[in-house]
């Protein structure tokens, strides 16, 4: 199993190489770099900038260089650490994601124990109580979840707690604590707004999960294990909870490093909607006004922790399913 | 004691409610478990009598049930004095008194070890299960009675075998696992559903004769389920012949083998190959298919490739009933009516 791991992570720089390539050949695609939308947008507003103050911007950026060139600087760049400089922001990209990396992650783990706290109990009832009154409310309750986008979602709760409770739950702060530094009366403030997109988020991956599960264990439940178990005089609460949930488990549990990426980047648009200061609105941003380094670092990013979150998906199911574990020795 | 039986089933009806109609899957089976005895029940696939030892576990499912009939079992644990038989048919199916026989004093060996084992937990995990489950003992105490289990069925190494997986071991050694779990209580009754169908027929036999040295060291009563003759006629004391959900013949394995009374019992003994059979001859075989489960049936189920069936459609018309014909065996057949009256 260590071999395993060890192999897994010395193809890891190799994988880099390759993503950074796709990185930034995504960035570049668009037609134009960051100073012809910059100009765009001057003239949208009214104002222009002079012909040699443009080139001078490009020859700065390094813009005006031939894209193999402006590739490996910008690696040369990361590979000592050096994210570069948000040409929109005009701060350091490192900073820009520290700041919206804690709230990133609070709301996107947040997320992920809501859907599978939710999620889970539900296929299980939903499977050992098939074709009940329950099975049938939670099934109609999570094909809507399915099918109702979540920004819409997003919309609408944010439309009746603006009409009938008269609070705006947009952001994660109240005015007051927004940039205030940490203290007890801002983390309670943080946790009153977060539950909502919580909410909003885990609707639609807990529809899909508890669905996923309900299917795993109605298998699971056919299998002559059960019998045995039950001819064995347990109780079939605690057979059900030991062996077919557990066996049912296995496959949801090797997808839970895909939620890794997700995590960071599956909530663009209600973060939008609900602007929230979390990394998906910020890429959004990004890649309109062909911010290309913070665009491109965020993409990378992603990128990793797909890599990253594969590993741990594969380490988690040999850990839990011997068969997978004793198969690698 | 020895003559008072430890399970009796009475008239035992198990019938499948399916969209396309009623299947009776087990339709007036009567048959006595003395102690000590092996009960062998034999016959083709479909016949039955899987669905009758599941009755006599209760654990039929939906959309299944038990329409009739009694299951009554000497239980020590659940019996008032030595003499008390309980109704299984009565007790609610997933009840704890029930579940307090199950694995305890009524246990299963199951067709296909592979399958009946959890693939993700240990097989040590699974015999203390069994064993904490019906009897207080502590973990350490539980794992000592596992490790002798496993030792008792022929485990080179119990100790490691403990923390084996089933899928690790070989056809023959889960097989003995299960013998082992299903020892580990001391059951008075132990239920074997085709135990040896999924091995090979060298591990077949050794795993025979540890059932039967088992039997007897332990004095537990043997339900044994096959379709296979030989080794009804290698284990069994008792016989029940079943066919289409009924009971065709039933009696001691000498008379069942030697002194066949029932036209289908004497098909089946016919289509056992023998030593004698010469070479490249046809093995006789019961001509015709089992009857579509949805079929109406009046009359003797086996009329239809019964070779010995009277005269003017009386087997047809007219359904028989299992009766005793001597003091040991009884048969569902009109040839024997004559018997039947004079006994």
């Amino acid at each position: 199993m260590l071999i395993y791991i060890i192999k897994r992570l010395l193809l890891l720089p190799f994988l880099l190489v390759v993503f950074s390539v796709i990185a930034f050949l995504l960035i570049q695609a668009p037609p134009g770099d960051f100073l012809t939308s910059y100009i765009a947008e001057l003239a949208a507003s009214g104002s222009s900038m002079e012909r040699a103050q443009i080139d001078a911007l490009r020859a700065l950026y390094g813009l005006d260089q031939p894209m193999y060139l402006q590739y490996f600087k910008w690696v040369g760049r990361i590979l000592t650490g050096d994210l570069g400089v948000s040409l929109d922001w005009q701060r350091p990209i490192s900073q820009l994601i520290g700041e919206r990396m804690g709230l990133t992650l609070a709301l996107g783990l947040g997320t992920f124990v809501f859907t599978w706290l939710i999620a889970i109990p539900i296929g299980i009832f939903s499977a050992t109580r098939k074709y009940s009154f329950f099975d049938y409310f939670f099934t109609v309750f999570n094909y809507f979840g399915v099918a109702t986008p979540t920004f819409m979602t997003a919309l609408v709760l944010m439309w009746i707690a603006f009409k009938y409770y008269g609070v705006s739950v947009t952001g994660l702060f109240s005015a007051e604590y927004i940039d205030a530094p940490w203290s007890w009366g801002r983390v309670a403030d943080l946790l009153q707004h977060l539950w909502l997109p919580v909410v909003i988020l885990g609707l639609d991956g807990t529809a899909r999960l508890a669905r996923v599960m309900r299917a795993n264990l109605l298998d699971e439940l056919k299998k002559p294990y059960m019998e045995m178990a039950r001819a064995k005089g347990l109780s079939e609460w605690r057979l059900v909870m030991k062996y077919p949930v557990r066996l049912a488990l296995n496959p949801l549990i090797s997808t839970i490093g895909w939620y890794l990426p997700l995590i960071f980047s599956g909530s663009v648009i209600v973060a939008t909607v609900m602007n929230l200061p979390t990394i998906g609105p910020m890429l959004l941003r990004a890649l309109i006004s062909q911010d290309m380094f913070l665009a491109g670092t965020i993409i990378l990013f992603y990128m990793m922790l797909a890599v990253v979150g594969t590993l741990i998906s594969d380490i988690l199911l040999a850990w839990l399913d011997p068969r997978i574990r004793l198969d690698e020795e | 004691m020895t003559n008072q039986p430890l399970l009796e089933v009475r008239d035992l009806q198990t019938v499948f409610e399916l969209d396309e109609g009623t299947v009776k899957a087990v339709d007036g089976v009567s048959f006595d478990v003395y102690s000590g005895k092996v009960l062998g029940i034999v016959g083709e696939s479909g016949c039955g009598k899987s669905v009758t030892i599941k009755s006599v576990l209760r654990l039929i499912e939906e959309p299944g049930r038990i329409a009739n009939g009694a299951i009554r079992f000497r239980s020590k644990i659940l019996g008032n004095s030595s003499n008390d038989m309980i109704d299984l048919v009565q007790l609610p199916a997933k009840g704890a008194q029930l579940r307090a026989l199950r694995g305890n004093e009524i246990a299963l060996i199951p067709q296909e070890p592979m399958a009946a084992f959890s693939p993700v937990h240990t097989i040590g995990n699974q015999l203390i299960e069994v064993i904490q489950l019906h009897q207080p003992v502590s973990d350490e105490e539980a794992k000592k009675i596992a490790v002798t289990r496993l030792k008792e069925v022929g485990f080179p190494n119990p100790e490691s075998a403990m923390d084996r997986y089933s899928w690790e071991l070989s056809g023959g050694l889960r097989q003995r696992a299960m013998i082992g779990m299903a020892l580990t209580c001391d059951p008075l009754l132990l239920i074997a559903d085709e135990p040896t169908t999924a091995i090979d027929v060298t591990t077949q036999a050794q795993v025979l004769s540890l059932l039967r040295k088992l039997q007897q060291e332990h004095q537990t009563s043997i339900i044994f389920i096959t379709h296979d003759l030989g080794v009804i006629a290698q284990l069994a004391d008792d016989v029940v012949v079943m066919y289409l959900g009924k009971v065709m013949e039933s009696g001691p394995v000498d008379q069942i083998f030697h002194n066949p009374q029932h036209p289908y019992t004497r098909a089946l003994l016919r289509s056992i190959p023998t030593v004698h059979t010469k070479n490249r001859s046809r093995l006789p075989t019961i001509s015709g298919s089992i009857p579509h489960p949805f079929q109406k049936r009046t009359g003797c189920p086996f009329v239809a490739r019964c070779q010995e069936a009277l005269p003017q459609q009386r087997c047809t018309n007219q359904t028989p009933v299992l009766k005793a014909i001597n003091k040991h065996q009884s048969v569902s057949c009109f040839l024997h009516e004559e018997e039947v009256n004079a006994c």
